[in-house]
């Protein structure tokens, strides 16, 4: 099979309230070009283009074909969309090349949360029938999960709070992170509820950003970075969209993407988990051990770019590699509610 | 100098979905028009409420729809301090995952307790139906407390108070008349939005209200563009240097609308025309009015008649419609390239 590796990666500022349009031009024109420097691409190099976002959090139709500007797209290029996290948008470009279509190719999401209300838009991903007339918004639902956890003795409110402080103090070091610090779980622990169990510190902030990773095959990989992160495993597995239905303490889909990547024995693992409770499931479901370091960029706790934050996963853990940190790495993706869905991608140093 | 902040302005948005349900969800919601909760029975055993429409098994559709109970236990819940619009109370409540009696599986509903103190885990609730229902899952208004003693799994009553099994169920779903099968439902969305106008379109947007045409051109490949974009399609850089364009340019495609549509300005026929304004590179949308729209031709050189100028604001409206000068007609060539 062909051997493919990530060799580039950027991604903007996460902020609260981006003064940028919701097309995302302004957030990915800065990044293509920071990414395609860093590997010395031009946009002619690019065999393949594939992006992530949502029309629903733009609030018009075809959102994506305006982000389309950024790109560069006349002459025509080859290129392609998901309504999905821009991970899953990664993956297509993967079986691109896999399948011999592109030797280089691109993937890159952006979101703009803030301009409407996120908890709600979010509503919208759920069974249409059943659920989305009802409104449920992602962090009540996120909190019924939490509850479930906390009530059968596998997480507590304590243990929520320190992973909220363990991802502000690691993005200290992250200039992108939109929310860093150092605090206390206990000073956490000291703040009131916004969806009881959860309170704000278990949320991921709301925030607008962008992300990009560069794909390359064999020898094309070889030549643009000193060290590429190859890609040893790739899988992405759903769960049952009946909330009722599955056991939400845990993330059968999660496992299961993990089990199909090899994901056993990395050193850094980022895991796309939007509330506190859910790096906790992500962690048991994944076999992190104890010697695996999870989020070193504060994950997507201390910034969560809708549409972004899953490639951005992945691309910082390629970052690990690529700077010679780490040899063997994870990223993961989500979607849906309640770690519905998950992606893994694992990779290497050779 | 800084750059004096985006445009921005509320987008709203909404559209009631029509749903066709399919069998099993179609009796789901025709069982709750008639204020029963269906579930479904699966090969592993468990009664799923509400009911799969697929076996998650054997991927099977569902045999017949087993009746459960109205009342159930919370397995779960979180509280909302300040519900969101749409949600089924307007008053702080709980979501809860109830599991009703008879079912295996949990519903998500809301649960109306009054506070965050009155919710526990495996508290007994109760469905409070709508006024009039319909089959629409909001024929559910919400749950409430059950504040009478009672053990899970306890007998619930119909609505003369006597028990009923799941037979005494599927005797009244049977009763009920064909002729009110529900097959559809309508779900209406309505989403809030502030769009921000990108800074090139604000500068364009902003110019507008002057009395001005702001274009901008691209650094690499000289080409000029109205509205201007944030970005060169051709080359992905940011497009930098404002060029003021003319209000007059040629017609090079248009089309006569013939069809009458809601909010329409202009009564049928009229021409919605490309005006490539003079030294712009793409075309630029709006009507052509002043003269018949027979007459209205590829080529044809038009001017914009502005609205008087105590009307105009940061809009393309200040422009209210394009009418032909009266000079001759631009050459086929020099427009060839901006079709």
């Amino acid at each position: 099979m062909t051997d493919v590796a990530v060799i580039g990666f950027a991604q903007s500022p996460v902020v609260r309230r981006g003064e940028g349009t919701t097309n995302g031009v302004e957030m990915l024109v800065p990044i293509f070009a920071e990414v395609l420097a860093s590997t010395g691409l031009a946009r002619g190099d690019i065999g393949f283009w594939c992006s992530g976002s949502s029309d629903y959090l733009a609030g018009r139709a075809f959102s994506f074909v305006g982000a389309v500007d950024a790109i560069g797209a006349f002459p025509p290029v080859m290129e392609s969309h998901v309504e999905m996290d821009a991970a899953w948008a990664l993956y297509e470009a993967w079986v691109k090349i896999l399948t011999g279509e592109a030797d280089v190719a691109l993937a890159y999401g952006f979101g703009k949360s803030s301009a409407s209300e996120l908890r709600r838009v979010l509503s919208l991903q759920l069974d249409p029938y059943l659920l989305a007339p009802l409104w449920p918004d992602s962090v009540s639902i996120a909190a019924l999960q939490a509850r479930l956890g906390i009530e059968a003795g596998i997480w507590s409110e304590k243990d929520m709070a320190e992973v909220a402080a363990s991802s502000r103090a690691a993005a200290v070091t992250n200039p992108r992170a939109q929310l860093s610090g150092e605090v206390s779980a206990e000073e956490l622990l000291g703040q009131p509820y916004i969806a009881e169990p959860l309170r704000a510190h278990d949320c991921a902030p709301v925030g607008d950003g962008a992300a990009v990773v560069i794909l390359a095959s064999g020898e094309r990989a070889r030549e643009l970075c000193q060290r590429p992160a190859w890609i040893t495993g790739f899988e992405h597995r759903i769960d049952s969209a009946s909330l009722g239905a599955r056991d939400l303490t845990t993330a059968p889909s999660a496992a299961e993407a993990g089990r199909a990547a090899g994901a056993s024995g990395v050193e850094v693992a980022e895991l796309h988990a939007p509330f506190t409770h859910q790096e906790i499931i992500l962690r048991n479901v994944l076999g992190l051990s104890g010697a695996a370091t999870v989020n070193p960029s504060g994950g997507v706790l201390a910034g969560n770019p809708m549409f972004a934050a899953g490639l951005a996963r992945i691309g910082s853990a390629a970052q690990e590699i690529i700077s010679g940190r780490a040899s063997r790495t994870l990223g993961h993706a989500t979607s849906g509610p309640a770690l519905q869905q998950n992606l893994v991608c694992v990779m290497e140093a050779r | 100098m800084s750059e004096p902040e985006p445009l921005r302005a509320p987008l709203e948005i909404g559209f009631d979905y029509t749903r066709s349900l399919g069998p099993t969800l179609s009796q789901f919601m025709t069982a709750l028009a008639g204020r029963c909760i269906l579930g479904s029975r699966g090969t592993d055993g468990r009664v799923y409420a509400p009911p799969f429409e697929y076996d998650p098994v054997t991927l099977a559709p569902p045999g017949e729809l087993v009746p459960v109970g109205p009342e159930g236990g919370v397995t779960t819940w979180s509280w909302v301090p300040e519900p969101l619009e749409g949600q089924p109370l307007t008053r702080p409540f709980a979501w809860a995952l109830i599991r009703l009696d008879g079912a295996d599986t949990a519903m998500l509903h809301a649960v109306d307790a009054g506070s965050a103190a009155a919710m526990r885990t495996g508290m007994r609730v109760r469905v409070r139906w709508a006024e009039a229902t319909v089959g629409h899952i909001r024929d559910i208004a919400c749950f409430e407390p059950v504040t009478e003693p009672k053990g899970r799994g306890a007998a619930w009553t119909d609505e003369r108070g006597a028990p009923a099994t799941s037979e005494e169920g599927r005797r009244r779903l049977k009763s009920a008349p064909e002729a009110s099968e529900i097959n559809t439902v309508t779900t209406p969305v309505r989403l809030h939005y502030e769009h921000t106008a990108s800074p090139e379109e604000s500068r364009f947007l902003r110019g507008l209200a002057e009395g001005k045409l702001l274009g901008q051109r691209c650094p690499a490949c000289g080409k000029v563009y109205i509205p201007p974009r944030g970005a060169c399609p051709t080359d992905g850089v940011p497009t930098t240097d404002e060029v003021e364009l003319a209000d007059h340019g040629t017609v090079t495609t248009f089309c006569v609308v013939n069809v009458p549509f809601p909010g329409q300005r202009v009564t049928p026929p009229y021409v919605a025309a490309a005006v490539l304004l003079d030294g712009a590179d793409i075309p630029f949308q709006h009507l052509i009015l002043g003269c018949e729209p027979g007459e209205v031709r590829m080529g044809m050189r038009v001017r914009a008649f502005w609205k008087p100028r105590h009307q105009w604001g940061t809009t393309p409206e200040n422009i209210d419609h394009f009418y032909p000068t009266g000079e001759p007609d631009a050459p086929y060539e020099t427009y060839a390239h901006h079709l």
